[in-house]
């Protein structure tokens, strides 16, 4: 065997080397040009726009600094927008998580109809939001409205959830929780069949019962799909706008107003360019500390075997 | 074998893409076609309906081309234009939006002034044929901007059946607040099976809250569009008799009550009474077994509501030529012909008054005279709220409402807080 040095490398082989080493440049490209156009230069766009005034009396934009953000963090509304944006995520992701991990190791058995219930707890992932948001709308109705014919079965009497300031918020998050546990029950059904037999076998072996086994096994080893499904949960609860448009418009009195829908109504509904591109610049940093926590409390104890 | 496959519908793709590309047939240069715009707010066939008007309009003038898109509800379309214009589109040539959209519209820059159209079709003997109350918002700085298309009222629907099981007289709706009360406690049941009144406060919750101001004597607004009144004494009391009635009195539930469940609830028995447009007419007829009555919303010293719907306006920057077939589509739609036609198929008011007294009308009035009790009404209408940066201010009013039926707030200084928030957003503008 010959061993090829650099001199002796036909322009083949050269070719060859140089192809392989920007074949990665190459597939990244086009993600890297999308994400730059559709994602970084908005970014920087928004950022700029922030600092400054133009809304419907100031047609030409004026330079503020960081008039808008110190305005918007001083008026009671915002702080009403933020309460309600980390209530709702505080409380649907939780919640979402481990109701698709119950669901998912309930549904990771063979039993008869399970194809049916795995469909039933997935369907609502595939309807659009504003059709949920319609069906629901109507289901909270009160009196005759669904929800409510089927809590008096339980002597609960009639809730006006869409009208009451208290009940509001809660309608939301019910909704939002059953439309993404489906999703996240599905990672996890596929999370746990992709995990080794052997553990458990040991596990029963030394005669852990079933709850030590999932604490202390399934649990860690399905850390990786945690850290997803809670990412885009956090995301799902931060992007809520469809919902809040078709059943509650911001109300009562700003008591379902979260920060994406506030920042819709305050750019395409008041022209307020300024100020809807410092609350973006708020939810844009928002976002990116969560995940970057996330992400690095999450990994610490991931293990992706 | 499937690498065939895989060419060919690349290749039919592409094809497609490129017929897509291809240019229509190049129009004759006297040809024109218009776009219009028009959103849906009421239930039934509309978008039948207008189809049925542009074929006629398109028969009678065969160089013009209408291109009606239906474009959502009045937010959606204003945004729609507006967000096109702000992107440097084409806006559509015409479109229905909100009367009281006007001074959104006149700062954006993006509707073209009547005046001289209006001038030569006959100026104050072409304008004097539509409602004063309608035409009230179509003029600002000394020009007209729009004509009614699409108006109604809030009125007050009640169910005789009802009436006369509570021994009340089903001829004689009841004529100022203290009546309405008295009516509906007779009409309350103690199980909430059965509501006196019915008045929802989401959505818009200033608009059908102005009935109890306008019906007090008094309005939120007058003719100036950078001017407001919101913390008047006589506009808290209006406030507190809207949530006496769920709170003090207990003839209508105490939480914000949604617009789109009214007519249901009143159809299905469960509101004896409930507040709703006029447009609502038509539907809630066609759903009702029982004896429908019409009649004013009403305020402490008598009848009151605010005029709303949507005027037809004309959107600036389009080219001469589609200038004057805008015109004559806009004189067409709000032909009293069309009018008419349009108010018997939806149950909005006609912007003409000469369409009252149309045979179609006439005919339509024998056979269901709840239709004449809205139009007899604009007598008691007051102007709608309507301001610079409409949609801000009326947010700052609908909060205050329904922090006040949620009982969060009391009504003057919840009223109190909303004209300090309106003010400020009014400050930078002159007139």
């Amino acid at each position: 065997m010959t061993l090829h040095s650099r001199t002796t490398t036909t322009k083949k082989e050269r070719r060859f080397r140089i192809g392989t080493a920007a074949l990665p440049y190459v597939l990244l490209f086009p993600t890297v040009l999308f994400v730059t156009v559709f994602t970084l230069l908005p970014s920087l766009r928004v950022l700029y726009d922030s600092l400054f005034i133009q809304n419907q009396a100031v047609k030409i934009p004026q330079f503020a600094g960081i008039d808008n953000f110190t305005e918007l963090f001083s008026s009671a509304s915002f702080h009403d927008v933020l309460f309600n944006t980390f209530v709702y995520v505080l409380v649907t992701v939780p919640i979402s998580v481990f109701l698709a991990l119950v669901l998912a190791l309930i549904l990771n058995r063979k039993f008869r109809a399970l194809g049916l219930y795995r469909l039933a707890f997935f369907y609502p992932t595939v309807l659009p939001m504003i059709s949920a948001a319609t069906i629901w709308y109507f289901m909270y109705t009160p009196g005759y409205g669904l929800i409510n014919v089927f809590l008096r079965n339980f002597g609960i009497p009639s809730q006006s959830w869409l009208g009451s300031a208290n009940l509001a918020l809660i309608a939301l998050m019910i909704l939002g929780i059953w439309k993404q546990t489906g999703y996240f029950m599905i990672f996890y059904l596929a999370g746990l069949q992709g995990l080794p037999h052997e553990i458990f076998e040991a596990a029963d072996l030394d005669g852990a019962s079933t709850i030590q086994a999932t604490r202390y096994l399934t649990v860690p080893l399905l850390m990786g799909t945690t850290l997803f499904v809670t990412t885009i949960a956090v995301i799902n609860g931060f992007e809520s706008v469809d919902q809040i448009y078709i059943m509650t418009g911001g109300g009562p009195n700003n008591a379902t107003s979260m920060l994406l829908f506030n920042l819709w109504q305050t750019l395409f509904s008041f022209l307020d360019v300024g100020k809807a591109s410092a609350m973006s610049v708020i939810l844009i940093v928002v976002l990116l500390i969560f995940t970057t926590l996330n992400f690095i409390f999450t990994e610490r104890r991931a293990t992706y075997e | 074998m499937s690498r065939k496959i895989f060419a060919f519908l690349v290749l039919a793709l592409l094809l497609s893409a490129v017929a897509a590309c291809a240019p229509a047939a190049t129009p004759t240069p006297s040809n024109v076609t218009l776009t219009f715009y028009y959103p849906v707010a009421v239930a039934g066939p509309i978008t039948q309906v207008i189809d049925g008007y542009i074929q006629k309009f398109q028969a009678a003038n065969p160089n013009i081309k209408v291109n009606a898109v239906l474009s959502g509800g009045y937010p959606d379309t204003l945004t729609k234009i507006q967000t096109t214009i702000k992107g440097g589109g084409t806006p559509p040539d015409v479109a229905v939006l909100l009367s009281t959209d006007l001074y959104s519209l006149v700062d954006s820059d993006a509707v073209q002034p009547l005046d001289d159209f209006v001038k030569a079709a006959g100026g104050d003997s072409f304008t004097s044929d539509f409602f004063p109350a309608y035409l009230a918002n179509s003029n600002y700085q000394g020009h007209i901007w729009s004509l009614p298309f699409q108006r109604s009222t809030p009125v007050l629907y009640y169910n005789k059946d009802l009436f006369k099981a509570a021994g009340l007289d089903p001829a004689k709706p009841p004529t100022n607040y203290q009546e309405m009360v008295d009516a509906a406690k007779k009409l309350t049941k103690a199980d909430g099976s059965q509501w006196g009144i019915e008045i929802s406060s989401d959505g818009i919750p200033y608009w059908l809250f102005q009935s109890f101001v306008i019906g007090n004597g008094t309005n939120v607004v007058g003719k100036a569009a950078n001017k407001v009144t919101f913390n008047d004494p006589q506009v808290a009391a209006a406030l507190q008799d809207f949530a006496d009635l769920g709170s003090k009195h207990k003839v209508m539930p105490a939480d914000v009550l949604l617009w789109a469940n009214m007519p249901n609830d009143f159809v299905n028995g469960k509101a004896a009474m409930i507040w709703h447009s006029s447009g609502s007419l038509t539907n809630i007829l066609k759903q009702a077994k029982f004896d429908v009555g019409v009649s004013y919303t009403v305020g402490e010293k008598g009848f009151g509501a605010a005029t709303g719907g949507g005027n037809i306006y004309m959107l600036k920057g389009i080219p001469a030529a589609n200038q004057a077939a805008a015109w004559k589509f806009i004189q067409f739609m709000t032909s009293t012909d069309i009018q008419a036609d349009w108010s018997i198929n939806t149950g909005y008011i006609p912007g003409r008054q000469s369409a009252m007294s149309s045979q179609a009308m006439k005919d339509y009035i024998a056979k269901t005279p709840q239709a004449a009790v809205a139009p007899a009404g604009l007598k008691y209408a007051g102007a709608e709220l309507a301001a610079h940066n409409n949609a801000q201010i009326q947010k700052a009013l609908g909060d205050a409402v329904q922090s006040v039926l949620t009982g969060k707030a009391s009504a003057a200084d919840a009223l109190k807080a909303a004209q300090t928030q309106a003010d400020q957003i009014l400050a930078p503008f002159k007139d």
